[in-house]
């Protein structure tokens, strides 16, 4: 018996979360006395790959052919389940990311696996007894959920675990699994990424504005702050509505969730709705004029006055302390 | 063109949420339901793809008698007929084994739903349904073309989009971006009153997953405010006391 967890790359190389969920399911597999395997498809580097060594992998299945160097869901799914029968794993875990969502369902159909998503706590496992802490309700609460099935698959909100360095010596093993030709049913015609950007979902600082900029015209100043903290930048509905922001920005309970260490919101009332979508922030700023507004309830820090005259000094005083 | 919707019944997004029986329930008491969001979002594409004769919708919800008002407003807004599967969604494997169930004697073309709902938040049942069918799956759709029984799907990665190819049939979660969602016109509410709801009895499931608590989030300490002409002692304050700078 072993623990699986898929690692995902982009262009070949893995981001904070992947370390994320191999800390989080080693501590898993020295919790029940288990290997921990690595499973990763795509092109990644020998040295990319040992190094999932330093968070304990100690045996890392690599799965590299032309047809799956972009992500192709169902053939990745199999793959993986391929993986979990022949390394005889009883948990599967893998990143809450994008492509996991649409992966870890499909998993887990396979194996007919329990599957607890946007998890963010360690499971307790006691004997036949195996539970876990997922976020609901977008965020106005958490659900403890059992998993009653032989094999289980986690799928783990990003930023919900440190980094853990656990090294281990690491095998790199070729695993070739066999997708069918229908798992190639989709085919992907194109990848726009902006490099200059960071990723919301996985963000440690977000910056995020809402309607209180009055358009779009004066976003500069998010942007601006947003790149002096080398944070992400997001919305309120109101603005990915109206059109000032794209709908990938938008941050709440219809839209993305967000766990960063820091929240800044900057001229956003805090609907209820935006709200569900930050309440797992860690630190909340809000900078608004509305004595009134209801995110003030839920900050951490705030300041009330004008967001043009606060952000720019704001941002001053952050190139200041790097400086420093 | 058939299109299958998938809609969840689901608490208002402006919803208080409680729980009850020792925070093992949800308490519903005073609590409005709707179409869950992004159903609404899968809903409305559907009726824009179908829209001129060129296809029909069939909605299908897994609930419970109570959960009637929800399917007709999805009447109301343009779907055809309606199924419901007469039984509580107690968890995403149920629910998606019994769309499968009646999706696989139905040749659907499409089956839209959307990436999530509101309560439960899984991701699941697009993936799943997929699985079950034998069938692609993308989870999270930002916006999708229908040309010569292909899909053409923007899809949502870190950082950026994919756009994908994929042949029909497909199970497909909506996000914002697909359609703006529609409200039902007289017309539509009027004529939702003799479109057809069936009800259909559910297939056993074995249960994999199961809540069996609810906590709500620690509430946060009072807010620190800081002076607005003093943005050094914030960031003072965020490296040495908070230590997220």
């Amino acid at each position: 018996m072993s623990v699986l967890v898929f690692v995902e790359n982009i262009s070949g190389n893995f981001k904070k979360s992947a370390y994320e969920v191999v800390s989080y399911a080693k501590t898993i597999a020295k919790s029940v006395n288990k290997e921990l395997v690595a499973i990763s498809i795509g092109d990644v580097s020998e040295e990319n790959l040992l190094n999932l060594g330093k968070y304990g992998a100690n045996k890392i299945l690599t799965v590299n052919a032309d047809n799956l160097k972009s992500f192709v869901n169902q053939a990745y799914a199999s793959i993986i389940a391929q993986a979990a029968k022949q390394e005889d794993a009883k948990i599967i875990v893998l990143s809450n990311s994008f492509s996991g969502k649409g992966l870890a369902p499909r998993i887990a159909a396979k194996l007919e696996a329990g599957l607890a998503d946007g998890v963010v706590e360690l499971p307790k496992i006691d004997g036949e007894s195996f539970e876990v802490k997922k976020t609901a309700f977008s965020g106005k609460a958490f659900a403890i959920t059992a998993l009653r099935s032989d094999i289980k698959v986690l799928a783990l909100n990003a930023n919900s675990f440190e980094i853990r360095e656990d090294a281990v010596e690491a095998a790199i093993v070729n695993f070739e699994g066999s997708p069918s030709q229908e798992d190639f049913g989709a085919v992907v015609k194109d990848i726009v990424r902006a490099t200059d950007k960071i990723s919301l979902p996985e963000a440690e600082i977000v910056v995020s504005g809402g309607r209180g900029l009055k358009g779009p015209e004066n976003w500069g100043i998010i942007e601006d702050l947003a790149k002096a903290l080398g944070a992400a930048t997001a919305c309120s509905k109101p603005v990915s509505d109206a059109g000032w922001r794209p709908h990938a920005e938008h941050v709440g309970q219809t839209g993305i969730a967000v766990s960063p260490n820091l929240y800044i919101a900057i001229g956003i009332s805090g609907a209820i709705q935006h709200l569900a979508g930050v309440s797992s922030s860690k630190v909340i700023v809000v900078i608004n004029k509305d004595p009134e507004a209801p995110f003030f309830k839920v900050a951490d820090y705030g300041i009330i006055g004008d967001a043009f005259d606060i952000v720019p000094k704001l941002t001053a005083a952050i190139n200041a302390h790097k400086d420093s | 063109m058939k299109v299958l919707v998938c809609i969840s019944n689901v608490p208002d997004t402006t919803s208080k949420i409680t729980f009850s029986n020792g925070d093992t329930e949800f308490n519903t008491t005073g609590i409005q339901f709707i179409v869950n969001p992004y159903d609404e979002i899968a809903l409305s594409k559907a009726i824009e793809l179908s829209e001129g004769g060129k296809g029909t919708i069939t909605v299908i919800n897994v609930g419970e008698a109570s959960t009637e008002p929800t399917i007709r407003k999805a009447l109301a807004t343009g779907a055809d007929k309606a199924v419901r599967v007469n039984a509580h969604p107690r968890d995403a494997w149920f629910v998606a084994n019994q769309i499968a169930n009646y999706a696989k004697h139905e040749d659907f073309d499409l089956i839209l739903l959307g990436r999530e709902s509101i309560d439960y938040n899984g991701t699941q049942v697009a993936g799943l349904v997929g699985e079950l069918l034998n069938i692609p799956s993308v989870s999270i759709a930002k916006k999708i073309s229908i040309e010569d029984n292909k899909a053409t799907i923007e899809r949502e990665i870190e950082g950026g989009k994919e756009i994908i190819s994929v042949p029909l049939p497909i199970a497909i979660g909506t996000a914002e971006g697909v359609a703006e969602p529609r409200i039902p016109n007289m017309r539509g509410i009027m004529s939702a009153r003799t479109k057809p709801l069936e009800v259909i009895d559910a297939i056993e499931v074995p249960q994999l997953a199961k809540v069996i608590k609810y906590e709500t989030p620690a509430p946060r300490g009072a807010v620190t405010l800081i002076d607005a002409a003093e943005a050094e002692k914030l960031v003072d304050l965020l490296h040495t006391k908070a230590r997220v700078i």
